[in-house]
């Protein structure tokens, strides 16, 4: 296989005597769409902070384009920056702020592009998004689903290389969830985009991903397709994807 | 020592104590070191500033001017009652003025202005922090201090002066309101004092110590906010609150504190 985009070695993760994650090793390939699965609480969205470099591991090495992290200077590391995305769990919009502004921002702070590309991108993201006559409006004044929109086309407008997406349809009804994956895997196949989810939506989400890595107790059990998943016989993952409990397995 | 042998933490303990305000200083120094930075790098950030100065200049006129007509009118009445004890009434309006050119504009236009916008400045980026917003920030590679401290700071370092002059000029008012209008001090007596007793230096004086002060106040309430998730006492609401508390006390203290030391340098 070809060489990972990012790839985890080993990395170790603990907050005070919280220990996170045990020693991960995971590998993210270019274009690409990987989803991690795990019970709640386990740690995804902390790997996930880990690629964008919100947090650093206390040990272990995390690559990019085979290029160890630590060793990569301050211009390199905002290059990298400029080519992630990371959509949040919580939505993190800025509450001060319009839908229009939130969705603008990243564009409009680089002043790379005039108002009116800006404004056309974002008409666009609304429109896909299902977010039109939305622009005005505050996010205190959007529903959870609507703020969940609000932040994948904030994620999506810089149209970037690698896009984090922490459970981006979580909250959001049947129908939004469906459209919310046909656009992420809409965008993949147009831009061509590494992805990295973290999804409780299973097996929905297996539809739009090509890989998918399962953590368990602070450690990758299971990296492969969603097909290798299915067929897995590992009781932990079984108790997983089926919904049970390991006890009831029993 | 006997109790660092008995019980071995202590000295750890104490050591911690120690280094903890020493590391905030440090964070703090390197806060404003940025913030400073990035007010002159490119694209400067006008449209924010003007926002800012609108939050913390146009929005204190009011509060600014209620305070300092009655701070002047109390230096007028307690002016006049002991000056005129020695027969030197005469003196109130350079007793007043002297006053708060000198002293009292600049510290209590500071400490209005932190109870006025620097609480708000603490706990708007408190909630950002709390929020995940300051990180969301990062990962869209736009630094946080750049676009939250900077415009303040910016904004701080032009209201302070501007609101410390109303201050002063108000506060003369207040005290002509008080010796002259309801005293009955000669009204040219009054002004004719004002203007030959303070000289430029005085005035130079004050606007140095509210440059100072705005410095002071942009930069701890500021610096609160933003690293709110590292308070060990409390988390999400209550962190802020706690924030946004000692972004107030702090700041006050180190106005009286700074206040005391411009002086002594001053005189």
């Amino acid at each position: 296989m070809t060489e990972p985009l990012i790839e985890f070695r080993q990395v170790f993760k603990s907050f005070g005597s919280n220990a996170v994650l045990k020693g991960v090793d995971l590998k993210i390939f270019k274009g690409q769409v990987t989803t991690i699965i795990g019970k709640s609480g386990i740690g995804k969205s902390v790997l996930l902070k880990h690629i964008i470099g919100l947090l650093e591991p206390d040990a272990g090495t995390i690559f990019f384009y085979g290029r160890p992290l630590e060793a990569m200077s301050a211009s390199e590391r905002r290059e990298l920056k400029g080519k992630l995305s990371y959509m949040f769990q919580g939505t993190a919009l800025f509450d001060s702020m319009t839908v229009y502004e939130n969705i603008a921002l990243p564009l409009a702070e680089k002043r790379r592009y005039p108002k009116a590309e800006i404004r056309k991108r974002v008409r666009e993201k609304l429109e896909q998004l299902d977010l039109v006559g939305l622009e005005n409006k505050y996010p205190s004044q959007l529903s959870g689903g609507m703020k969940k929109r609000v932040a994948m086309a904030r994620a999506l407008i810089t149209e970037p290389e690698i896009v984090l997406f922490d459970e981006p349809t979580t909250g959001l009804d049947p129908i939004r969830k469906n459209a919310a994956h046909n656009m992420i895997a809409d965008y993949q196949r147009r831009f061509g985009f590494t992805g990295v989810l973290v999804s409780h939506d299973i097996p929905d989400v297996f539809r739009i991903s090509q890989r998918v890595a399962m953590l368990d107790d602070g450690k990758i059990i299971f990296e492969g397709s969603p097909e290798q998943l299915r067929e897995s016989d590992n009781p932990v993952i079984r108790a997983f994807i089926h919904g049970h409990d390991l006890i009831d397995m029993e | 020592m006997l109790s660092a042998e008995k019980n071995p933490n202590l000295l750890a303990a104490i050591g911690r104590r120690t280094l903890e305000p020493v590391e905030q200083m440090g964070k703090m120094a390197i806060f404003l070191f940025w913030g400073t930075v990035h007010m002159f790098t490119l694209p400067l950030q006008w449209r924010k500033i003007i926002q800012q100065v609108y939050f913390i200049g146009a929005k204190s006129v009011f509060i600014i001017c209620l305070t300092s007509a009655f701070t002047g009118m109390v230096l007028g009445l307690q002016g006049y009652y002991t000056l005129v004890k020695f027969g030197s009434e005469g003196m109130l309006g350079a007793a007043v003025a002297l006053s708060l050119v000198r002293e009292m504009g600049p510290v209590l236009t500071g400490i209005m202005v932190v109870a006025r916008a620097g609480s708000a400045m603490a706990a708007e980026i408190g909630i950002m922090r709390i929020s995940e917003q300051i990180d969301a920030l990062e990962t869209m590679d736009i630094d946080p201090v750049r676009f939250l401290f900077s415009p303040r700071l910016a904004a701080a370092l032009i209201s302070f002066p501007l609101l410390t002059a109303l201050f002063d000029v108000v506060g003369i008012l207040g005290g002509y309101l008080t010796g002259s209008v309801l005293l009955g001090i000669n009204p040219g007596i009054y002004f004719g004092r004002v203007e030959s007793s303070v000289v430029m230096n005085d005035v130079a004086g004050g606007f140095y110590k509210a440059v100072c002060f705005a410095v002071l106040v942009a930069m701890v309430c500021c610096f609160m906010g933003f690293y709110t998730h590292l308070r060990r006492e409390g988390f999400g609401a209550k962190g802020v609150s706690l924030s946004t508390t000692s972004a107030v006390v702090t700041s006050c203290v180190l106005i009286l504190i700074a206040d005391y030391v411009l002086t002594s340098f001053f005189l």
